[in-house]
């Protein structure tokens, strides 16, 4: 039994694997629909969140399996001081595969090293976020037909935005890879990611705060939001939460090509007007969520479709 | 200064001079009933001034802990008065408990009782990050 904590449990092989069984499913969903029947997710989330949660849930009852669980740490044991190590030794006795989200980051590790099911991080502070990363992978591979030889812009709140983390670790195994770093200077990449992976590999980059400047070059913009409920102190949120915000008159120079993610929710950081430019596949992206999680249960509960 | 040559215990030599007291401490040597002597800054030809500690026992030392703290050190092992072993150390894959993780993040945070990990990642710049949270440990 394998937990997925980290998108760099996954080999390249088993994430092509993964995006593979994906688009069999969405080619042909019937096929899918009902074999994990009789099979239990339970998803934990001590920190409250929608799509995460409810993509978990839908990808689990489109397999035919069921789910249980709770959307916040208040209606949980936790309230009552119960440890993380304890909820999941319960859980495990009810469920086959347990999904959790939890504000504090190694939450989910100290979870799979006590569960007796495989654990999925759905979400550890602002530390990891795999299943975001294979959604935004399994996008990218639809939408560009390839995950080597891109530029791939990031623009927003880097230094707290679990996603990019986990996107730059998944995206540096590849070949080609170059990545523009778009943030104010209070978000900057932190230097676990930037020093030990994109330099430690010798990835070309460049930090540029200036996100036209840097649009003509790329071809993935992965925008982010600045999430409020990183910040201790509500001051820095108000000063930082505008610094990007994406327009149709910003993309005049950005490739016809290029395509525009974002893990959502949006607050502010992309405008409305850009929902229609056929670029914007944030949507799209939301729905392979649920492929993509569909493909990741199968696997991790070791059920093969043929 | 002199001290008493030991007949059957433990000298942990060439310590940076000024991490012998952090040693004992980390070690727990302050709960030990036998002799113990932390030599500060004696003489030494290679480092200038070095630390050494005595212990008057063959105890079990944790060589991770000693291997973290100050790989440059060596350890000898005297069994009857004769040198019985000299250990050189190098730096574990891994240490537990042995430094807290600082970040108000990390679930060690909230859970006391979970010990603190911290793995060796990259073993020429001797960087240690928490297992749980990936936040880097200060310099030693």
């Amino acid at each position: 039994m394998k937990s997925l904590i980290d998108i760099l449990d996954l080999s390249t092989d088993e994430i092509d694997e993964l995006i593979a069984v994906a688009d069999d499913i969405i080619a042909d969903p019937q096929k899918y629909a009902e074999v994990c029947h009789g099979k239990k997710l339970a998803t934990l989330f001590f920190e409250p969140s929608t799509r995460t949660r409810l993509s978990f849930e839908s990808a689990m009852l489109s397999l035919g399996g069921s789910v249980l669980g709770f959307s916040e740490a208040a209606s949980s044991s936790a309230s009552k001081g119960e440890s993380v190590s304890d909820t999941v030794k319960v859980v495990s006795c009810y469920s086959d595969i347990i999904a959790m989200r939890h504000p504090k980051e190694g939450a989910p590790l100290v979870a799979s090293m006590k569960a007796d099911v495989p654990v999925i991080n759905a979400g550890d502070g602002g530390h990891n976020h795999p299943t975001q990363t294979l959604t935004d992978l399994l996008t990218i591979h639809r939408e560009m037909g390839r995950l080597n030889d891109l530029t791939i812009g990031l623009c927003g709140d880097l230094k707290f935005g679990r996603t990019v983390h986990s996107l730059i670790a998944a995206m540096s195994r590849y070949t080609g890879i170059k990545f523009v770093l778009i943030s104010p200077d209070e978000l900057k990449l932190p230097d676990y990611v930037k020093v030990d992976v994109i330099e430690k590999k010798g990835i070309p980059y460049e930090e540029n705060p200036d996100l036209e400047a840097a649009m003509p070059d790329l071809d993935i913009l992965y925008m982010t939001r600045v999430q409020k409920e990183r910040f201790f102190n509500e001051q820095d949120y108000i000063r930082l939460k505008d610094s990007y915000i994406l327009t149709p008159e910003k993309l005049k120079n950005a490739k016809k090509t290029m395509r525009i993610l974002h893990p959502l929710p949006r607050v502010n950081e992309i405008s409305v007007a850009v929902d229609d430019d056929e670029r914007a596949c944030y949507f799209r992206q939301a729905l392979n969520g649920r492929f993509i999680r569909m493909a990741l249960i199968l696997k991790m509960l070791g059920m093969e479709v043929k | 200064m002199k001290i008493d040559s030991i007949k059957n215990g433990i000298v942990i030599d060439h310590i940076k001079a000024g991490k012998g007291m952090y040693l004992y401490e980390v070690l727990g040597l302050e709960k030990l009933d036998c002799q113990v002597a932390i030599i500060k800054n004696a003489e030494s030809k290679k480092q200038g001034k070095k630390d050494i500690i005595k212990i008057d026992s063959l105890i079990d030392i944790d060589f991770d802990v000693l291997g973290y703290v100050d790989n440059g050190l060596t350890v000898n092992i005297i069994k009857d008065g004769v040198l019985i072993e000299k250990k050189s150390l190098e730096l574990p894959e891994k240490i537990v408990n042995v430094i807290k993780c600082k970040n108000p993040r990390c679930i060690t945070s909230v859970e006391q009782e979970l010990p603190h990990i911290f793995k060796l990642t990259d073993r020429e710049k001797g960087v240690y990050r928490c297992i749980y949270c990936e936040t880097r440990a200060k310099d030693r």
